[in-house]
């Protein structure tokens, strides 16, 4: 039975897995949809929608968690700078607990270093008006729905003239990573419940290129669990028709041209880099880099040598137990599948990211009893 | 952390509003969401509305989040 659902969105949940099934029946053959966002790890996990669907349909969890897609490179780089003494580094709560290759930022506030959780980058912001004699450094990590924040704040800082705030940008965009999913001979994949959030700011368009050229469905969700038994049943739907198309199920919140003032912010603060993504590799387009006019508030160019772990060996750690991140984070593992998930690596002593952020795989495989040995 | 939930635009001074999220109210820039006017809901992400919702669906939406938050330090969910 489903979890935590009240009696009207039961019923709707329950009716939605009959039709479910008669598609899936129809289907025959197995297909394999991912759920990009964290936020849809974590409900599934919860709600325990994996366990209910017909046998031929498996749900895999994809890169849809900022803080797990962190390459242990970029994380270096923003621990070696909270190692500045003139530093505070201002991050959103999960990274701090997120193993580098031989350190975490908790370690290096525990050693005296300044870094502070924060909730939005505007509390950033107002932690450089009132230490003017530090750098703040905001850490931007998050995907198209985060991004725009750091945007607004950036447009805060130029006009109040700011100079002692600065954006460290590992921003990602989605729409590369899905193709770089589709492009990869190791992974199989017939459709996307895509990100309902990302989905907001974006809209249907950069989508259109995953039922165009790769023809799969690709359905925007909402978060509560009928919204994403909702969407399997249109991705089955798309798959009984063969006509594939960009379907929006979370219509509450999500307009087919997106937020437009929230796009129009993106493209005059960011421009698009290469960007390397744990588990993933180097994908191209897929980070948003300040544009050079922001220089001056762009902590990459304003502050010399913070890129310095660029050379090494990107995504291994240097010490501990066996971690899985990389290949989880495509689908291509298991939270299960890892000798140490719930052994060497819990919640409380995590070994990799998906394991320290609440939307990891990991972490919400763990919570909810999901594959636990 | 893409997580964004619905609130209700009480007072919109500037670039800020005050926001109730379930009974709480906090600030959050509105930037995003110029057309957002008092009495309207908005979903929050960061600090930040980014998009106006429908007052019915906002509602339904904060009742799954009470129920998620009721159980999120219980035995895992409640099962019937």
């Amino acid at each position: 039975m489903i979890k935590l659902l009240n009696r009207v969105q039961k019923e709707r949940a329950q009716g939605l897995l009959v039709e479910i099934e008669k598609a899936a029946q129809a289907i025959g053959r197995s297909l394999v949809l991912m759920e990009v966002c964290g936020t849809h790890t974590v409900a599934i996990a919860q709600s325990g929608i994996r366990d209910l669907l017909p046998a031929n349909i498996r749900l895999l969890s994809g890169p849809g968690c900022p803080v797990c897609v962190t390459d242990t490179a970029d994380l270096d780089d923003v621990i070696n700078l909270a190692e500045r003494p003139e530093v505070i580094i201002a991050t959103y709560g999960d990274l701090i607990r997120v193993p580098g290759s031989v350190s975490t930022l908790q370690e290096k506030r525990s050693q005296g270093a300044n870094v502070q959780v924060v909730y939005s980058a505007l509390d950033a912001l107002q932690l450089a008006e009132r230490n003017p004699d530090s750098e703040v450094v905001m850490v931007g990590i998050g995907f198209e729905t985060t991004a725009p924040t750091t945007a607004v704040v950036l447009e805060q800082a130029q006009q109040k003239d700011l100079r002692n705030f600065s954006v460290f940008s590992l921003h990602k965009v989605v729409p590369p990573a899905l193709r770089a999913l589709l492009t990869d001979p190791e992974v199989r994949l017939d459709a996307f419940i895509n990100p309902g959030h990302v989905c907001t700011i974006l809209g249907m368009e950069p989508f259109y290129f995953v039922s165009e050229e790769f023809h799969r469905p690709c359905v925007i969700a909402g978060f509560e669990p009928s919204d994403i038994l909702e969407a399997i049943l249109m991705i089955l739907n798309q798959h009984r028709s063969g006509n594939w198309k960009v379907e929006i199920q979370y219509r509450r919140a999500v307009r087919p041209e997106g937020n437009q003032v929230a796009k129009t912010y993106l493209e005059r603060f960011f421009q698009p880099v290469s960007a390397r993504w744990r588990g993933l590799g180097v994908i191209p387009d897929s980070g948003l880099a300040l544009k050079p006019e922001f220089a001056a508030w762009d902590t990459e160019q304003k502050l010399a040598g913070v890129r310095t772990t660029a050379a090494t060996d990107s995504g291994k750690r240097k010490k501990g137990p066996p971690c899985l991140c990389g290949p989880i984070l495509k689908g291509q593992k298991q939270p299960g599948d890892c000798p140490s998930f719930g052994q060497a690596c819990t919640p409380l002593r995590p070994v990799g990211p998906c394991m320290v952020s609440t939307e990891g795989a990991c972490a919400a495989y763990y919570r909810f009893g999901v594959g636990r040995k | 952390m893409c997580l964004a939930i619905p609130a209700k635009i009480i007072e919109i001074k500037d670039s800020m509003a005050t926001v109730d999220i379930a009974g709480n109210t906090r600030e959050v820039g509105i930037v995003l969401t110029p057309e957002a006017r008092p009495g309207d809901f908005v979903l929050i992400h960061a600090g930040f509305s980014i998009q106006l919702i429908d007052e019915k669906e906002a509602q339904e939406t904060l009742a799954l989040f009470e129920e998620w938050a009721d159980k999120e330090f219980g035995p895992e969910g409640v099962d019937d």
